[in-house]
């Protein structure tokens, strides 16, 4: 069976998973635990093609209509 | 009071057990019966008086505290027979469906139940917000037809609403009585009630099923000595007296050793109360009422809905300090003010501090005391005492005795902020704080350019004020909510605020070509728009001295103020003429100075952005932008006023010649329409994609129609003068449209319902004067005629039906964005945009990592832009 990469879809914003460093990075930016951030199952098809576990974050960099390109990020929750 | 403070950390719900209820109740109610012949309350009966008191003067019998201070106490019912409490019934039909009829353990298989127990152990720990997933997926799973522990067979359970269990057994069904449903539930373990997904600390399963009832307060359910000295109860004491009836009968029953069915429908009867008792809405079975046949308000009816305890006594708070009165206009306020009647400044008060500094003028005023309008009150003296200046006949006396440190109530007066509101309060422009003008008459009276924010007229409506008390609120009302700072509404960038209708009408006539103005009339039109400063050079000096309109208007502007538009009479030419526009549409001011074009909508109007009062507000801020309405707005209407503006129905008279040649295009397009329906009949119409050969016909019909009614418009307005006052604020955009005006004098045209002509009414015809099957203009709810040349009762009947098709929509559409709008403002109510541009919860959850993605505050953007680069461009190259 052929996989298709939700990736090459339009609609689909790019994502990847951050590494140890750039999440305390990230946590000190915002000074904020993991925890406070949005969350996304891991179930979610996004985080299966990443390949993301539950504790990872994840960052979004979505098209905007105000913004250009805007930035979110997701922390990986079990389910 | 005393200040010694809390803060709640988190709060955790459970379940009342048994002994809890015995352990607060402070009486065992025993007697349906309340009070006895004399009146006095039976002990061990409802209104027992150790439950708290009611009637003031009177000491509790448990706390000895009066009526304020008593909290009431709650007292018990032991049931004679256990009942399902129903607002549970469903949690326990899932706990009973997933473990054991015999020893109570979950169904599953022990490994499943190993792993299970593991995941829940490392969620509790990671993510306590997902265990319900856990529990979910348990109950799910239980499937085992025989338990691994004791190896029993297991049955399928059926729940039945509201509270009714059935096992089902090969013979049949057998109904699960409450005392068995409760010890099932008893046998659960501790560790398989945690993977259910209840602290078995807070909430064993079993007390579910209530075998004790806790009896609310009376201070809860009051009861009522009408007029006549009849008591009347509470719906809620109604209830519990049922209750304690059957309850004593069923007790009375099982001692005496009643047969097995008495008591069982006994048991059902008080079941069934219980039920009712919490929820009288219960679905499934019929309401509890009173003896009028008024179905009673129990404890879910208390809370639930519009007049509910949340959204009516917690959400909806009424207040003091404020005044609700109907509304008018009054165009010699500035934007900040707010005329508040006299009758309503003298009960309205502020407290204010006694100082060295005030002690004088407070004087003064409790001298005055209440009835006098710079007056007061009360005065509150250090020790907390209020003194009353109704009653005391020498105020003088209580004036001298006043000393620093003292507090005075006095009346609001001149200058004094307050917040002014009109519901429905949609946005924050819904509420700004003015400035107090105490006048006289008895209607609160505002500045007519804060129409729009609040969405008023004055055709009745009513608006609230309030009167901030502290400092604090004062302060924060003056900086964040007065009327100039809200000019930028936040909904789109540019002013909210802004010159409506006769303001705009006023504006381009003062500032049209021809207006030129003698010394005496520039003089009136100046010192009534408060000016201060010199009269420029008039514009033309021979052979008398002229000034023009222009010249006026650029006194109000700032000295160094560029601005270049075009204004609402625009026509939109292919090729703008620019400065030589024959409309006098390309407005531009330079240095300050109105060099060509006019004002109108366009230029100083409501929600205009990119208009002279919005580059006003941003680039000279607030204050000069309340000035200029303040006083070159008055400009425009002591101008208009003079002049006069006015409309007669013989200026929407058209000649003979127009009237015919109307006449003509109305005949052509009903020919157009005898033709159509000729080619439709005789099958040669053809038909439109996706339309059906009827849907067609009457798509093509409404064509030409709406082409008719067109053309007729555009006739009559080449017969109209250039005075005609409708036609200048159609084009000014002060009020009304060219189409209101072609309704007028030309022909209204159809009427439609629901977006297609008017087929409604008799069988094959709208109404019994035409033909069945006609398909004519006229059939189907085409006006030939104009307002002015009258309509005829049947066209006056069609339109009146798509004159209601339109209020009916109004009334749909404002109730259907209501609800909107309430379940909008509880989802976003405590997110707020923090210091460093993410938006968040209140507990810190981040939603948006930077505000609406860009971090820019529409209300401060140049038409939802960070910055407008042609205008930077613009300034850049003028300089
Ligand atoms: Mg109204
Ligand atoms: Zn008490
Ligand atoms: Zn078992
Ligand atoms: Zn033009």
């Amino acid at each position: 069976m052929s996989k298709f990469d939700i990736f090459k879809h339009e609609l689909v914003p790019k994502a990847v998973v951050l590494s140890k460093e750039e999440v305390e990075e990230l946590r000190r930016l915002y000074g904020i635990r993991k925890e406070q951030l949005p969350w996304i199952r891991r179930s979610d098809p996004m985080c299966r093609a990443l390949g993301a576990k539950p504790g990872d974050v994840i960052k979004i960099i979505r098209k905007s209509p105000v913004a250009g390109e805007a930035i979110a990020y997701r922390y990986v929750v079990p389910w | 009071m005393s200040s010694l403070t809390k803060s709640i950390k988190s709060i955790k719900f459970g379940l009342l057990s048994p002994e809890e209820i015995r352990k607060m109740s402070v009486v065992n109610i025993v007697t349906a019966d309340t009070y006895d012949e004399d009146g006095l309350p039976i002990d061990g009966g409802l209104m027992d008086r150790r439950l708290g008191v009611i009637d003031p003067g009177q000491k509790c019998q448990t706390c000895g505290n009066r009526v304020g201070q008593c909290p009431g106490h709650f007292g018990h019912i032991e049931l004679a027979r256990p009942v399902i409490h129903s607002g549970f019934a469903k949690n326990i039909f899932l706990i009973l469906k997933s473990t054991c009829w015999n020893c109570g353990r979950i169904l599953l298989t022990k490994e499943d139940y190993e792993k299970y127990s593991r995941l829940m152990k490392k969620y509790k720990e990671r993510w306590p917000h997902l265990c319900y997933k856990i529990t979910d997926k348990i109950i799910k799973k239980t499937k085992l037809q025989e338990c691994p522990y004791c190896g029993r067979k297991q049955y399928k359970i059926k729940f039945e609403k509201p509270t009714t269990y059935y096992e089902e057994h090969p013979e049949g069904n057998i109904k699960l009585t409450p005392s068995e449903v409760r010890t099932r539930l008893e046998k659960i373990p501790d560790q398989d009630v945690e993977l259910l997904g209840l602290d078995p600390n807070v909430a064993r399963p079993e007390w579910m099923v209530l075998t004790v009832l806790p009896v609310p307060p009376s201070s809860v359910r009051p009861s009522i000595t009408l007029e006549s000295g009849v008591r009347s109860e509470d719906d809620l004491t109604h209830k519990l007296v049922d209750i304690i009836r059957i309850n004593e009968r069923l007790k009375e029953n099982i001692d005496a050793g009643a047969p097995q069915l008495i008591i069982e429908d006994l048991w059902e009867l008080l079941q069934y109360h219980v039920t009712t008792y919490f929820d009288n809405e219960t679905s499934g079975i019929p309401p509890a009422r009173h003896r009028s046949g008024r179905p009673l308000r129990t404890i879910a009816q208390r809370l639930k809905g519009k007049e509910g305890r949340f959204r009516s006594n917690l959400s909806g708070k009424r207040v003091d300090f404020s005044a609700r009165t109907v509304i008018s206009p009054d165009p010699y306020l500035s934007i900040n003010e707010v005329g508040v009647p006299l009758d309503v400044a003298k009960i309205l008060t502020i407290p204010e501090r006694v100082t060295k500094l005030n002690i004088q003028e407070m004087k003064k005023l409790i001298e005055n005391g209440p009835d006098i309008h710079p007056g007061a009150n009360y005065i509150i003296r250090p020790d907390g005492r209020r003194i009353d200046l109704r009653f005391p006949k020498d105020r003088k006396a209580i004036a001298e005795s006043l000393d620093i440190g003292y507090i005075v109530e006095r009346h609001i007066r001149d200058g004094d902020i307050v917040l002014f509101n009109r519901q429905p309060s949609l946005h924050r422009m819904s509420i700004m704080a003015h400035k107090v003008r105490v006048l006289p008459y008895k209607t609160f009276r505002l500045n007519l350019c804060v129409c729009p924010p609040y969405n008023a007229d004055f055709d009745g409506d009513e608006m609230n004020l309030h009167v901030p008390q502290s400092e604090e609120a004062r302060a924060e009302a003056l900086i964040l909510m007065l009327v100039q700072e809200q000019i930028l509404s936040p909904r789109y960038g540019g002013p909210i605020i802004g010159a409506i209708q006769d303001y705009i009408s006023g504006a381009y006539l003062l500032t049209r070509k021809d207006t030129l103005l003698t010394r005496e009339e520039v003089s009136q039109l100046l010192i009534n728009s408060n000016y201060e400063g010199e009269l420029p050079p008039p514009a033309i000096k021979e052979p008398e001295e002229r000034w023009t309109g222009k010249q006026l208007v650029s006194l109000f502007l700032p000295k160094d103020f560029n601005f270049v538009g075009r204004a609402n009479v625009c026509n939109k030419c292919d090729y703008c003429k620019k400065e030589d526009c024959p409309y006098d549409a390309y407005v531009i001011i330079r240095n300050g100075l109105l060099i060509s074009g006019v004002l109108d909508k366009k230029i100083i109007g409501a929600g205009q952005p990119e208009s002279v009062l919005h580059r006003l507000v941003k680039d000279y801020g607030t204050d000069v932008a309340k000035e200029f309405m303040d006083k070159a707005f008055r400009l425009f209407l002591t101008f208009i006023d003079g002049k006069g503006f006015t409309i007669g129905i013989d200026e929407e008279e058209l000649p003979r010649e127009a009237k015919d040649r109307i006449r003509v295009i109305i005949e052509e397009a009903e020919q157009k329409t005898m033709k159509l329906i000729q080619i439709y009949n005789d099958g040669l119409l053809e038909r439109l994609p996706g339309r059906t050969l009827e849907e067609t016909l009457e798509t093509k019909i409404m064509q030409v129609l709406e082409e008719a009614r067109e053309k007729a418009g555009e006739i009559a307005s080449q017969y109209l003068s250039e005075k005609n006052s409708a036609l200048i604020m159609a084009r000014t955009g002060a009020r009304g449209s060219l189409m209101n005006l072609a309704h007028i004098m030309a022909c209204v045209g159809q009427q439609s319902i629901r977006g297609e002509r008017i087929h409604r009414g008799y069988y094959n015809r709208s109404l019994p004067h035409f033909k069945p099957g006609d398909l004519g203009a006229k059939a189907h709810g085409f006006v030939y005629s104009s307002y002015k040349d009258r309509l005829n009762p049947i066209e006056f009947f069609f339109h009146s039906m798509g004159g209601r098709e339109g209020l009916v929509d109004t009334a749909v559409r404002t109730s259907q964005s209501g609800y909107m709008q309430r379940r909008l403002i509880n989802a976003l109510q405590d997110l707020r945009a923090e210091y460093d541009g993410t938006v968040r919860t209140t507990n810190g959850l981040v939603v948006q990592f930077k505000y609406g993605e860009d971090g820019v505050d529409p209300a401060k953007s140049d038409h939802g832009k960070a910055v407008n680069i042609d205008k930077i461009i613009e300034k850049m190259m003028g300089a």
